[in-house]
Formats: C-alpha cells, sequence, structure tokens
C-alpha cells in the first residue's frame, strides 16, 4: 500500500491536474467501498462470555450499507423479512428442532414485501444499517444486525 | 372351511378395532431398577370423575404400591379427557408388577419389571463413550485411516478393537423404529425407551414440553443415592441432546435455555463443551436465552471454576474437589479435522479449542480425585453432525479422536482396573466404504475412477508424522465413501477442504435442491435424492449399533442388547442401592 501511494504522490508531481483528477476518483471509490460490509467485520470479538460488535459496523450504523451473502429459507414464502447468512446452510434452523442460527447472521428487512426466491447462489443486499437487540414483533425472532429498506439482486 | 383361517385375524384386530384405551406410563414391558424414581401418569381417552376408574398394581390399589401424591386432572390441558399422575413415584421391591387400569367395563394393563442390583459393587468408575451416530464404516474406517493395511490386514489396531465384550444394540423408538440423538441417549440414561425428539420422559399426550412423565437419570440416581462425581464431556453444544440425556427432562430437546437450567440443577463436577450461548444473559451478545439469567454467573457462584480455551483447560492445577465448567464455543465446537488439519476459516472465531482429547484426560484427572468413584461421559458429537452433511472426512476424523480419547481411557484403567468402559453410538447412519477413488484411473469422469474389487487396491494415506490422523487428507488415491440416504446433491468424489459439506439448500416450495456451490467443482456429478424432498440432508439408520466394553461389568455386553438395557448394565456394575 505504502509503494502504490509512494507511486501516486512522484505520479502526481509530474502529472499534474491530470492525476488529481484520477486521484480524487479514487477518493470517490474508497468512499464507495467504505460502505460494503464483511460477514467477517460484523463481530470484532468472540468469546465464550459474549461478543462484541466490529468497528466496522458501529462506524456504517445508520447508513447504507452493501453487503454478500447467502438467503435462508424465510418463516414464510412471502415475507418482508429474510435471514443473510455468509455461506448456505445444510438445516434450516427456522424448521430443524436441533438446529441453531450461527451468530454472523443479518435480518434483512425488505422495502417491499418479496415472494421468496432460492436463487442458490450468493447475493447483493443494500440496506440501511442497524445494530443492537430487536425482537420482530410479528414472528419473535431475536436479531443482532438488520439491514432496513433493503433491496438485493442476485450476482 | 378357508373362513376358519380368517379368525385369528378378527381376534388379533379386535384391541385395534377404534376403542379408545387407557394409556399407561411407564409403558409396558419397563424395567427399573428397585427404588428408582418414575412417573406415574394414566391417561383416560375421556372426561371421568377419579372414582369410575380402578386401578389396581398386582392386585392391590396402586396407592399402597406407588409412593407419592396422586393427582387427578379431570380435563387434562382444557380438554374432554382426563388423566392421574403420581409424580417422582418409586418401587421399593424388586418383582415382575402387573398394572391394570379398568373404566366402563374395559381393561388395560401393562407390565413392569423392577430389579434389584448386586450386593457386591463390582465397577468403582463408568466412563461411557458415545460416538455419535457411529457406524461400523467411522471405525473400517478410522482403522484404514489411521493405521493402514497391507496385504489384507490392519498395520495397527485401534483402541476400541481391543475392547474384549461386544454386543449389538437396538436403537428403536417408542413412536418409530427409526430413531435422534435424544430418545436413545435417554434410553442409555434413564433404562427406559422414549420418542424421537423427548429426552428423559415419555411423549405423553400433555402439551407442554415440561410435563411429560419423567424417567429419573443416571446422574440424578447417582446424585441422589451416592457420593460419586458424575462429568459430561461433549464437543457439540453441552445441551445438545446426547449430553443433555444426562440430565434433562423435556418431550422436546430443543429447550436448551432450560436444559441449562437442569445442567445446574443437577449440578455434575465436570462439564465440558460447547454451547455457552445459552448460559449467557439475552442482554449480552451472542446470548440465545430469552430471559436475563446468568448461568456463568450462577455456576461460578455455586464453585464451578470456568475455563474458556485449551490453553487454560490443560494449565489448570489439579486440586482436590474442584468442580469445573469448561465452554470453549458458543455453539457446537469445531470438527478436528478444521482445528487440527486444515487451514480454513471455521475455527477463526474461536481458534484456542481443546481437542475430545484434552477434555477426556482434564475429566478424568478431576474426577478420579473423588475416592467414591466417578461416572463419566465423552461424547464425539460430530460424527453425526458430518455424516448427516454427507462429509464422510470429518466424520471419520473425529472417529479417529473418539478412539484417541478411548486410548487415553484405557491407559487410565491400567492403573484403576476397577474402571468399567463402555464404548458405542447413540444410533447409526447408513454409510459404507465400497473401494477407493484415483485420480490416475483412466476414465472420462470421476465415476470412471471409483475402484472396486479388485480395481480398489490401497489409498496412498500417509501418517508420516505418527498423530493417527493421515497427514493429508486430499490424497490421488481416496477411500470411496457413499451414504445411503440423501438429499439431492452435487458428488464430488472429493474432501471438502474449505468448510463442511452442505448438500442441499431450501428453496421455494420447501424442498431441498442440490447446493448450486459444488456444480463447478470438477468431476462434480448431481445425485438425484432418495429421501422425501422436505428432508435436509442424510438421515440416521435403523440399523444396530455396535457396543464394546472393557473392565468390572463388561461381561453384561453381549448378543443382541435394547438401548434402554445398558443403564441396568451400568447400575449393576456399580450395585447402585
Amino acid at each position: 500500500m505504502k509503494k502504490i501511494l509512494k507511486k501516486l504522490t512522484a505520479l502526481l508531481r509530474i502529472g499534474g491536474p491530470f492525476f488529481l483528477g484520477c486521484l480524487l476518483s479514487l477518493r470517490v471509490f474508497s468512499a464507495w467501498a467504505d460502505t460494503t460490509l464483511d460477514f467477517d467485520q460484523l463481530y470484532g470479538k468472540y468469546s465464550v462470555t459474549g461478543l462484541q460488535f466490529g468497528e466496522k459496523v458501529r462506524a456504517l450504523s445508520g447508513k447504507t450499507v452493501i453487503i454478500r451473502g447467502f438467503m435462508a429459507p424465510p418463516l414464510k414464502a412471502e415475507s418482508q423479512f429474510f435471514v443473510l447468512t455468509k455461506t448456505p446452510m445444510a438445516v434450516c434452523p427456522f424448521c430443524s428442532s436441533d438446529a441453531d442460527w450461527p451468530e454472523d447472521i443479518l435480518v434483512v428487512y425488505l422495502k417491499k414485501r418479496q415472494t421468496f426466491v432460492q436463487y442458490n447462489a450468493i447475493i447483493e443486499v443494500r440496506g440501511k444499517l442497524e445494530y443492537g437487540s430487536r425482537i420482530d414483533p410479528d414472528t419473535g425472532f431475536v436479531s443482532q444486525l438488520r439491514l432496513r429498506d433493503a433491496e438485493f439482486s442476485p450476482l | 372351511m378357508k373362513y376358519r383361517y380368517l379368525t385369528p385375524l378378527f381376534l388379533a384386530a379386535l384391541p385395534l378395532s377404534g376403542l379408545a384405551q387407557q394409556v399407561i406410563y411407564p409403558i409396558d414391558r419397563a424395567t427399573m431398577v428397585e427404588g428408582g424414581k418414575f412417573d406415574f401418569k394414566v391417561e383416560f381417552d375421556q372426561e371421568i370423575q377419579p372414582e369410575q376408574a380402578t386401578i389396581l398394581i398386582n392386585g392391590k390399589d396402586f396407592k399402597q404400591v406407588l409412593n407419592g401424591k396422586v393427582e387427578f386432572i379431570a380435563r387434562e390441558d382444557g380438554k374432554p379427557v382426563s388423566a392421574l399422575w403420581v409424580r417422582d413415584s418409586h418401587i421399593k421391591h424388586a418383582g415382575d408388577y402387573r398394572v391394570t387400569v379398568s373404566l366402563n367395563g374395559k381393561q388395560d394393563e401393562v407390565t413392569w419389571n423392577i430389579y434389584a442390583t448386586p450386593k457386591t459393587r463390582k465397577a468403582h468408575n463408568v466412563i461411557l463413550f458415545i460416538g455419535d451416530g457411529l457406524s461400523v464404516a467411522h471405525r473400517t474406517g478410522a482403522r484404514i485411516l489411521s493405521k493402514g493395511v497391507t496385504e489384507g490386514k490392519a498395520n495397527g489396531k485401534l483402541a476400541i478393537d481391543s475392547l474384549p465384550h461386544m454386543g449389538f444394540i437396538g436403537t428403536s423408538s417408542t413412536d418409530s423404529i427409526a430413531t435422534d440423538s435424544a430418545n436413545t441417549m435417554s434410553a442409555y440414561m434413564t433404562g427406559h425407551k422414549s420418542a424421537v425428539n423427548a429426552l428423559g420422559v415419555y411423549a405423553s399426550r400433555s402439551e407442554n414440553n415440561f410435563n411429560h412423565p419423567k424417567q429419573e437419570t443416571l446422574a440424578e440416581l447417582l446424585k441422589r443415592r451416592t457420593k460419586m462425581s458424575i462429568g459430561i464431556v461433549s464437543d457439540a453444544e453441552i445441551q445438545d441432546a446426547t449430553p443433555a440425556a444426562v440430565v434433562s427432562h423435556t418431550r422436546r430437546r430443543a429447550e436448551k435455555a432450560a436444559i441449562t437450567e437442569m445442567l445446574f440443577s443437577v449440578n455434575p463436577d465436570v462439564i465440558l463443551g460447547g454451547g455457552s450461548a445459552y448460559f449467557l444473559p439475552q442482554s449480552t451478545l451472542g446470548s440465545k436465552r430469552k430471559d436475563d439469567k446468568n448461568f456463568i454467573d450462577i455456576f461460578r457462584q455455586d464453585g464451578y471454576e470456568l475455563v474458556t480455551n485449551a490453553t487454560e483447560l490443560k494449565s489448570l492445577e489439579m486440586k482436590k474437589n474442584r468442580k469445573l465448567l469448561g465452554l470453549f464455543h458458543t455453539g457446537n465446537m469445531n470438527s478436528v479435522l478444521d482445528r487440527r488439519f486444515l487451514s480454513n476459516e471455521e475455527t477463526k472465531k474461536f481458534p484456542d479449542q481443546p481437542d475430545l482429547t484434552d477434555m477426556t484426560k482434564t475429566a478424568l484427572d478431576i474426577l478420579s480425585k473423588n475416592p467414591e468413584g466417578f461416572f463419566l461421559v465423552v461424547e464425539s458429537a460430530l460424527i453425526d453432525k458430518a455424516a448427516h452433511s454427507l462429509d464422510w472426512e470429518r466424520s471419520m476424523a473425529s472417529t479417529i479422536m473418539l478412539d484417541q480419547s478411548v486410548e487415553i481411557a484405557k491407559k487410565f484403567a491400567e492403573s484403576h482396573p476397577d474402571t468399567l468402559i463402555l464404548v458405542t453410538g447413540d444410533h447409526t447412519h447408513g454409510i459404507s466404504i465400497i473401494g477407493t477413488v484415483d485420480d490416475e484411473k483412466a476414465g472420462e469422469d470421476m465415476r470412471e475412477k471409483v475402484g472396486v474389487y479388485q480395481y480398489a487396491g490401497w489409498p496412498n494415506y500417509q501418517d508420516n508424522n505418527a498423530d493417527g490422523y493421515p497427514d493429508k487428507w486430499d490424497v490421488s488415491k481416496r477411500l470411496a465413501v457413499f451414504f445411503a440416504s440423501f438429499p439431492d446433491h452435487y458428488e464430488t468424489f472429493r474432501p471438502k477442504l474449505n468448510k463442511q459439506f452442505v448438500p442441499a439448500v431450501k428453496n421455494e416450495s420447501n424442498q431441498y435442491v442440490a447446493n448450486e456451490e459444488y456444480k463447478t467443482v470438477a468431476g462434480a456429478m448431481q445425485r438425484i435424492g432418495n429421501l422425501p424432498r422436505n428432508t435436509d440432508t442424510g438421515v440416521h439408520a435403523v440399523d444396530d449399533m455396535v457396543i464394546q466394553a472393557q473392565g468390572p461389568g463388561s461381561e453384561q455386553i453381549h448378543g443382541y442388547m435394547e438401548n434402554s438395557d445398558l443403564f441396568k448394565v451400568i447400575v449393576n456394575a456399580l450395585a447402585v442401592k
């Protein structure tokens, strides 16, 4: 990274305004990149005695973020929310008596109710990030991380 | 003439001909130890007055035989059916007990056998190893992978291979020939059979999961009648069916928050496993409780020492009278294959988890301090969890780990010969080794690279570091292992090095379809499932389970046994009074 920066500064010295334009567009790009969230960034600390939200989650709270994951089958086929998991799950905790959700999940509340379709692939979700414990009033499902006003698209 | 043949058929059909019956718990052919506790329940098929029914045990009014308070429920769960309970009851003297319930001229009956334990205690300690889902192929596979085989003979034996006594165990449930880890371990732990999903209770008509006829567990019995120590070790959540069965009473195994409370009330001396999420109050991030109880604090206040990783576990100083709670994961611990051998992301969240062998050793070190002896359960849980996922490499690696834990127990028994060691599983899986898969074998697709009969030859796993595990799992000539039951999936003929296999995912029609993540693996072949389409993964087999044993009392293990018979083997060896 340092090397790249050095090169960029060197180029700027030589190239003047053209490269300044390039640098600006790079800044725009990095601002966009900052709103992407990764499943590994959801929690900063995993401990047997409790977890901590990741720094990026705190920083992006209330902002629109983009995250890629797998849509777990919802409770009802037509639903306003679904659970986004890092990878597909072999068993469905909504349906199985002995399966639990992993910690690193996001509950996605869609802008509008949508019928569940199994894309059988990773999807990209965009929505407003919210963290902290919340119980879904309709289903009683407890979530720690949510995306509000969300939209998703298959990749 | 020919109608005569029909007479027995009519007679046989009579008891089933729509006449509702009174249901009696414990059920017919129940066997119980003298003085062992149980809930007696009679479910009437209609709303009655208590005096309408006559309940006799060996011809005497039931109140003269059963100890405990009689509770009559006129309308059970608000329905027009009555029930009668005697909770926490017991029978003092051994013998056969015929229970008859008469109502409006109809009579139903069951017979129980109450047995006395021998006068002399043979075993001082009992160690019960459970390989969850342990099937014959797991043993064969573990032996080939761990020891190798040359010219038809194994190059070495597993620890379990030299256990002298062996039997077959029937695992069926009260409600089905098939079974799950809840009622199977429950049968070992209570001596009573039960229904799928049930722990320490008969699955009665009650709606409340905690209001079913209880069967006393071995840990409860030992805590009540002896001064022995109890240990529970598992690499699953400690509330998962097998460890839960040591202490729990619930119709539904999914009641994990309540199971944590039951674990506390039985107060085992050593508890090691995963599942800390159910110990944490709901306000703590990562908690799966829906109340404010903090069981980490509750256990600590009760004198338990808490360890949360392998380093802490291994550096414990061994002193007397310690109670130990070791929680190493919020959920199930990670499989030994991921923890020790594959540099993947699986163990990133909890990088310092102990091995089952470490947990077994610490449990033995602590429990053996008690001069009164101990009962220890050690479960290798992920044999089953990987077998469900059709991930045989993870399943067999967990079998090798079970075997290495048995080895530690056998070493312990060398200096403590009064120790009964039992090794079995709770149910089987339909898993079979049929030959090899050879990348070098000619053929257009992977299916042609499967070698059978004389073409199978030998796999080329190596164990140069002699740790008992292959140094490399994705060798060019691997075992060919297939499962008998499966959802739609892509067969890749290769180990899944990144994470455990996820064969199928649920679609919008509630059907499990092949997970397309594996579609692009070179040589992957789609296999259409043979299970109902709403089944997520492979299922348990109804096949018999092998049980092996050594030490005092192990001679009781032979031939065909019901899983519920194991309880008697243990209480007899310990001569629990």
